[in-house]
């Protein structure tokens, strides 16, 4: 048993340590709004904050996670995170959404570090996350949009 | 009471034998009884609860396109319900009520088809529960229902002062007959049509909640990988299975006629104990090809006459007096779906009955393939439609590959349910691709420069070659040649022919099928000979288009809101191309900036689309930004390659997605219509290339022909 921080609460879990995050999150604490697809640290779709930086939770073994705590789409409520939410709700940036969950989740950390980004600041933020049905315009204008709610 | 115009079997009679669309399965549902004869349960696409809301059942799959909130805004708009009141619901498989009406009988999703099936049967769906709601106020005021005016769930009845929320009449509205006709509204009253409300999906989707198959758990649910062979048409010859059921967790391991499968408590265990198995394959019949061989097998068939497509005048001839001719080879790669979710079902097989939760978009073939596997009756199956992280196509495959897998092994686990989970890897490998295709394009222009000859010849698998009910093999599978064939250029000698290969690699329709390639060579090569006949494209493509002023209309509003003709800095060049899919009319106009070492990057995509009556324009948008992001991606980087039958591409660092930084600005112009609604999940991929290569063209003068272009030096 190893002990976990996810979203401020204290866990238990079974799985052993070589076993990523991603599937400690999803498989053992059911908490499946961070998303598989690919395993490999190559799209960003398993966007998670450790001890608040983000991390790609399909290549990060429960072991190198340690007592550092956990944040997770479902625990991101920070006044940031509830900006870009409110930004990806208003510029209805999701279409088929399945790798939203990770977008959100760097633009979070993008606006966390750097309040105010040019257009470069938010592509180089936002290339590690892969959106297959292309929701590009729509995230950068989100970024933007969140960033004026926050100033 | 029967709330139905029709029951199940008078349905199938008069709404899909005479193809009229005539579904008015409106039911209102209030209270708790709903104890109507077995054809009448479910409720079919509407539902009115007592408190107001408004259950919209979608018969089309949500993923990503909009449907969920396309079709309920038809419905609530003739409903007069208050938006804030709807929800969408998936709908059950069950073809004789939801099927796809431009499908015959069969339901599913696909061919941008939503919308355009639907529009009339959502409207009448709409009007119907609101009459039904009319006339019960009516019979308990004791008015006239002429009397009583509606408006966003609100019954009114103005003489004497008296209102009802819909909820208030949702049940007494179900003891009132059906009416045989309903008025559809005009559209100049429109009040939800044509605006920008709130998708239904969104909230769900930006915070994480939105329950996708990968998401949706049952109790003591197992989870499924599969070992798959690395080659089409291999099987499993042997398998020591002893140290994946040494792992702990691992609770089977099944061989299947598509691998060897590991059941374990979650996903890591059995990806554990896949990586434990030994398997032997049997790769005597297993598919040995690769691409660079297809390709020049493509260029020999080429070289011969291939089935015709069509014949306008006298191609041939025309091109043997022509004084200039122009030759082009044009070539496609395969290409993977590569949806962000990959795919994945759930499955419980008990008392000799299947239940499945997935994103399942065709339903009909689902239910045969599974029927068949399984070899249960499609009444024992039920499907239950979740939304799906992307399909592309991807998820309406002909054998129903993922979703029998997940059936098989559910069968072997009687009682327990189980989550098949593909990796990345199974999906990039597992085949079903956009097929590789060569065109051979000639031209003729005449002393005047004017376009005289058109010679076509396209080889590339049939798509439809892989239906349960495949067309006859000597018959031109309309998915090859569509765009091709089809164009309507003013040329006088056309000839489109088809080669047809059969391959043992499989293969699948791809986000715009035929369009993703014919589009392409028939607008670059357009491009060639507006060159070579030192004619502006734009003007020639104008003064081609003289019998269809859609296209010419978008070719138009491209032209013009994108600058064409205005200079550029050198480096840069415009590019344009129009296309016609899926009944929806695109032109695109791309702007490029190519570097001195062949680098470039597109800037800016101006898109016109005219897709009649544009039920929610920011969906559209959407939809128009997001094809040309998709389309780009394939040009910039994406395919799938075989050496020796094995796929060189598994992941996402050799399969290449567009990125944020090279997603250009895209500026989406609809043409007000009031026309049929029209497709807009596809039209606006097929122009995008051609676009793109036109305008690098512009830049640099050099002609790029085969995708992906991975450099224009
Ligand atoms: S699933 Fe972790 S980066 Fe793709
Ligand atoms: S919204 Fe579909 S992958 Fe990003």
């Amino acid at each position: 048993m190893a002990r976990l921080t996810v979203n401020t609460v204290d866990h238990d879990v079974a799985s052993s340590p070589d076993t990523p995050l991603l599937w400690v999150l999803r498989d053992e604490l059911g908490l499946t709004g961070t998303k598989y697809a690919c395993g490999k640290a190559l799209c960003g779709a398993c966007t998670v904050f450790v001890d608040g930086s983000p991390v790609r939770a399909c290549v990060t073994p429960l072991a190198a996670v340690g007592r550092r705590p956990v944040t997770t789409i479902e625990g991101a409520d920070s006044r940031v995170a509830e900006a870009v939410r409110r930004a990806w709700i208003e510029l209805e940036v999701a279409q088929c959404g399945y790798c939203q969950s990770g977008q959100v989740m760097s633009a979070i950390a993008l606006l966390e570090g750097n309040p105010n980004p040019d257009a470069a600041a938010v592509d180089r933020a936002m290339d590690g996350n892969l959106c297959r049905c292309a929701t590009y315009a729509r995230i950068r204008r989100a970024v933007r949009r969140a960033a004026e709610l926050l100033a | 009471m029967n709330v139905f115009l029709v029951d199940r079997r008078d349905f199938l009679r008069l709404g899909l034998a005479a193809g009229t669309g005539l579904v008015l399965g409106v039911r209102l549902a209030g209270a708790a009884d709903d104890a109507a004869p077995a054809a009448v349960t479910p409720d079919v696409f509407v539902r009115i609860g007592e408190d107001d809301t408004v259950t919209v059942i979608v018969k089309h799959i949500e993923f990503g396109q909009g449907t969920f909130t396309g079709l309920p805004t038809v419905v609530a708009e003739e409903l007069d319900c208050d938006w804030s009141r709807v929800r969408a619901v998936g709908a059950p498989a069950d073809p004789a009520r939801y099927a796809n009406l431009n499908w015959g009988g069969a339901q599913g999703t696909g061919g941008s088809s939503s919308m355009n099936n639907a529009y009339t049967q959502m409207r009448r769906a709409g009007a119907t529960a609101r009459a039904m709601l009319v006339a019960a106020a009516a019979r308990a005021w004791q008015v006239r229902p002429g009397e009583i005016t509606v408006h966003r769930g609100v019954l009114r009845h103005a003489a004497s002062g008296r209102e009802a929320r819909f909820g208030e009449f949702a049940a007494a509205a179900r003891a009132e007959a059906v009416p045989k006709n309903v008025a559809l509204k005009d559209p100049a009253d429109f009040v939800y049509i044509g605006h920008d409300l709130p998708r239904l999906d969104i909230p769900a989707k930006s915070d994480g909640s939105a329950v996708y198959t990968q998401d949706f758990r049952l109790p003591g649910m197992l989870t499924a990988l599969v070992a798959h062979p690395r080659r089409f048409g291999a099987g499993v010859a042997r398998v020591d299975d002893a140290a994946a059921r040494a792992v702990d967790g691992v609770v089977e391991v099944l061989t299947l006629p598509s691998g060897v499968a590991v059941v374990a408590r979650d996903f890591w265990t059995a990806r554990k104990g896949r990586e434990a198995l030994a398997v032997e394959w049997d790769e005597t019949k297993a598919c040995r090809r690769s691409s660079d061989d297809i390709l020049d097998q493509y260029r020999t068939l080429a070289a011969q006459p291939g089935l015709v497509a069509r014949a306008d005048g006298d191609a041939a001839g025309a091109l043997a007096a022509a004084a200039t001719t122009l030759d082009a080879d044009y070539e496609f790669p395969y290409l993977a779906h590569a949806a962000m979710e990959p795919m994945n079902a759930v499955a419980r097989f008990e008392n000799g009955a299947l239940e499945m939760w997935y994103g399942v978009q065709g339903q009909s073939l689902d239910l045969g393939n599974l029927s068949r596997a399984l070899d249960i009756a499609p009444e024992r199956i039920t499907l239950n439609m979740l939304y799906a992280g992307g399909s592309f196509g991807r998820r309406s495959h002909f054998a129903s590959d993922y979703a029998v897998e997940a059936a098989r092994i559910a069968q072997a686990l009687p009682g327990r349910a189980v989550k098949l989970v593909w990796t990345r890897e199974d999906d990039l490998r597992a085949g079903a691709y956009r097929p590789l295709n060569l065109h051979r394009v000639r031209g003729g222009l005449d002393t005047a420069g004017n376009v005289l000859a058109w010679h076509h010849r396209i080889v590339g698998q049939s798509i439809r070659a892989g239906l349960p009910k495949p067309p006859p093999a000597d018959q031109v599978d309309h998915t090859c040649v569509e765009g091709a064939s089809n164009f309507t250029y003013a040329i006088p000698h056309v000839r489109v022919e088809s080669h047809q290969p059969t391959l043992d690699i499989p293969v699948l329709w791809w986000r715009s099928v035929g369009h993703t390639h014919t589009a392409f060579a028939v607008e670059t090569f357009l491009d060639e000979l507006a060159h070579a006949a030192g004619r502006d494209p734009l003007a020639l493509r104008r003064e081609l288009l003289t019998d269809d002023p859609r296209r010419r209309a978008v070719l138009d509003l491209a032209a013009e809101k994108a600058g064409w003709g205005e200079a550029l800095p050198a480096g840069r060049g415009r590019g344009l191309a129009v296309h016609h899919s899926f009944k929806t009319w695109v032109a695109e106009v791309a702007e490029v900036t190519v570097a001195d070492d062949g680098s470039f990057q597109v800037d800016r995509v101006v898109v016109a689309v005219d897709c009649g009556v544009a039920i929610n324009p920011s969906i559209v948008r959407a939809q128009m930004q997001g094809g040309v992001g998709y389309a780009l991606s394939a040009l910039l980087g994406e395919a799938v390659t075989l050496v020796d039958g094995v796929a060189q591409q598994d992941n996402f660092d050799t399969y290449p997605l567009l990125r944020c930084s090279q997603m250009p600005e895209v500026e989406v112009h609809i043409v007000p219509s009031r026309e049929h609604p029209s497709g807009v999940g596809e039209p606006a991929v097929p122009p995008l290339a051609p676009a793109v290569g036109n305008a690098i063209f512009a830049a640099t003068g050099k002609r790029l022909r085969r995708l992906p272009f991975t450099t224009a030096a």
